[in-house]
């Protein structure tokens, strides 16, 4: 009979739900409709397999990663379960660090032990047991050997500021386990890409492309990096290089403060995209950075026709 | 055969919600009472209200619907409010080209929530 793994309990899951038996040790998931629909009892698999009927309608990029239903979960194998913003962390050394302008770092790291994640993800960094902030992976699992970050100085940031300030080559630092929903699911290689982001979420967005370009993506990647000037954007050469080799990879720098620069869209990020595709029926949309931006911009890809299942956010 | 059979199933589901969520999202009348909030979960809402509509599988009874709603009915959400959901559902299904007596069905199962939603 297979076994359950929770938060270091393990218990045999009988005929009843990962739901049900998870509920009947006593731990709490919260769930609601209990057949399927709400995706209340969202749960992460970290190990075994996921039956297919725990994953019927959750959006693509939550398949891919190992998320499922709890409520309609039979395991058909030892599952080690953990909810969805349960994260296990790990030590990685620095192994160098490199200024990208005047405010994003990049930051690589090598993990203790092997690291499982998909282009488009993001990490969490802790400088104590309680403090952590959220940076971006600008690393390719496969063309990468080395993780690698983008991290943004927030003004008065205490992680970031440590960051910049403190850590150096040689350091261990504490990371978590890789999470996020901006990621390249392969299947669909004429599907329109469009990749808006801000600040250091331009990390994901370079990620994704790189990605869909080794998997031989064909359809249209629009990239859409917007900053409020020109100093702030940066990777502008490194992505232009690549626009270049690509024919079917569009990139546009945005700045929406200030004077009109030469090389620049003048406006918001997601406005100058969707002058530019002003119909997104069938487009699939990745929205990284500002969470003003992303869910403003989420709600404007929506009602110019791209599906909501096709519409991936992670705001921070 | 079921309404939630004859209507498509699961596929009419698919096809239906992003549909009528724009239509909601759109609409002057009750816009405002999504402002704001995780589109993400709202979708998913979506698909869970027009499966139930539909009379597919689901557990939801009149007190999910009570408490679900009791925070937009101290925003003033009303009758008028109820009828526009209802004139957009029946919208859609006309859209996707369902039978007329299949949209009479499922407007008369999302019309038997109205006390409960209303906070009645």
């Amino acid at each position: 009979m297979p076994k359950i793994v929770f938060g270091g309990q393990s218990f045999e899951s009988g005929t009843a739900s990962v739901l049900d038996s998870l509920t009947a040790h006593g731990i709490s998931v919260p769930s609601s409709c209990r057949s399927g629909l709400c995706q209340a009892c969202l749960m992460r698999a970290v190990k075994g397999r996921v039956p297919r009927a725990a994953q019927n309608g959750l959006k693509s990029t939550l398949v891919s990663t190992h998320h499922f239903l709890a409520c309609s979960c039979y395991p058909e194998e030892d599952m080690e379960v953990a909810l969805p913003d349960q994260m296990n962390t790990l030590a990685a050394r620095v192994t160098g660090r490199e200024s990208l302008s005047a405010n994003v770092l990049s930051i690589r790291l090598r993990p203790d032990r092997h690291f499982d994640y998909v282009a488009g993800q993001f990490v969490r960094l802790y400088i104590d047991e309680t403090t952590s902030r959220p940076y971006s992976l600008a690393s390719v699992p496969g063309l990468d050997e080395e993780l690698e970050l983008h991290v943004r100085r927030v003004p008065d940031g205490k992680v970031s500021g440590w960051i910049f300030d403190e850590l150096r080559a040689g350091d261990t630092v504490k990371i978590s386990e890789a999470m996020g929903n901006c990621i390249y699911v392969p299947g669909q290689s004429q599907q329109n890409l469009l990749l808006i982001g801000t600040g250091s979420g331009l990390a994901p967005l370079y990620c994704i492309a790189r990605e869909a370009l080794s998997k031989g993506h064909t359809g249209t990647i629009g990239i859409y990096h917007g900053s409020r000037n020109r100093s702030e954007l940066y990777f502008v050469e490194q992505m232009r290089a690549i626009a270049k080799k690509h024919s079917n990879l569009r990139y546009v720098p945005c700045v929406s403060e200030g004077d009109m620069v030469p090389d620049c869209a003048w406006g918001m990020a997601p406005d100058v995209a969707l002058v530019d595709h002003p119909d997104l029926s069938g487009w699939k949309v990745f929205l990284c950075g500002n969470a003003d931006m992303v869910k403003a911009a989420q709600h404007k890809a929506f009602l110019a026709g791209a599906s909501m299942r096709d519409i991936h956010a992670d705001p921070f | 055969m079921g309404l939630y059979e004859q209507i498509g199933g699961e596929a009419a589901v698919n096809a239906a919600v992003d549909v009528f969520y724009r239509k909601v999202l759109k609409d002057d009348r009750i816009k405002r009472f999504f402002d704001g909030i995780d589109m993400d979960k709202q979708h998913t809402k979506q698909k869970a209200f027009l499966t139930m509509a539909f009379g597919g599988p689901n557990n939801y009874t009149g007190l999910d619907m009570r408490k679900g709603h009791a925070h937009l009915v101290e925003r003033g959400l009303n009758d008028s409010h109820f009828d526009a959901v209802m004139e957009n559902l029946a919208a859609t299904l006309t859209e996707l080209k369902v039978p007329a007596n299949l949209i009479s069905q499922a407007a008369a199962i999302a019309e038997s929530t109205r006390k409960d939603v209303l906070g009645k």
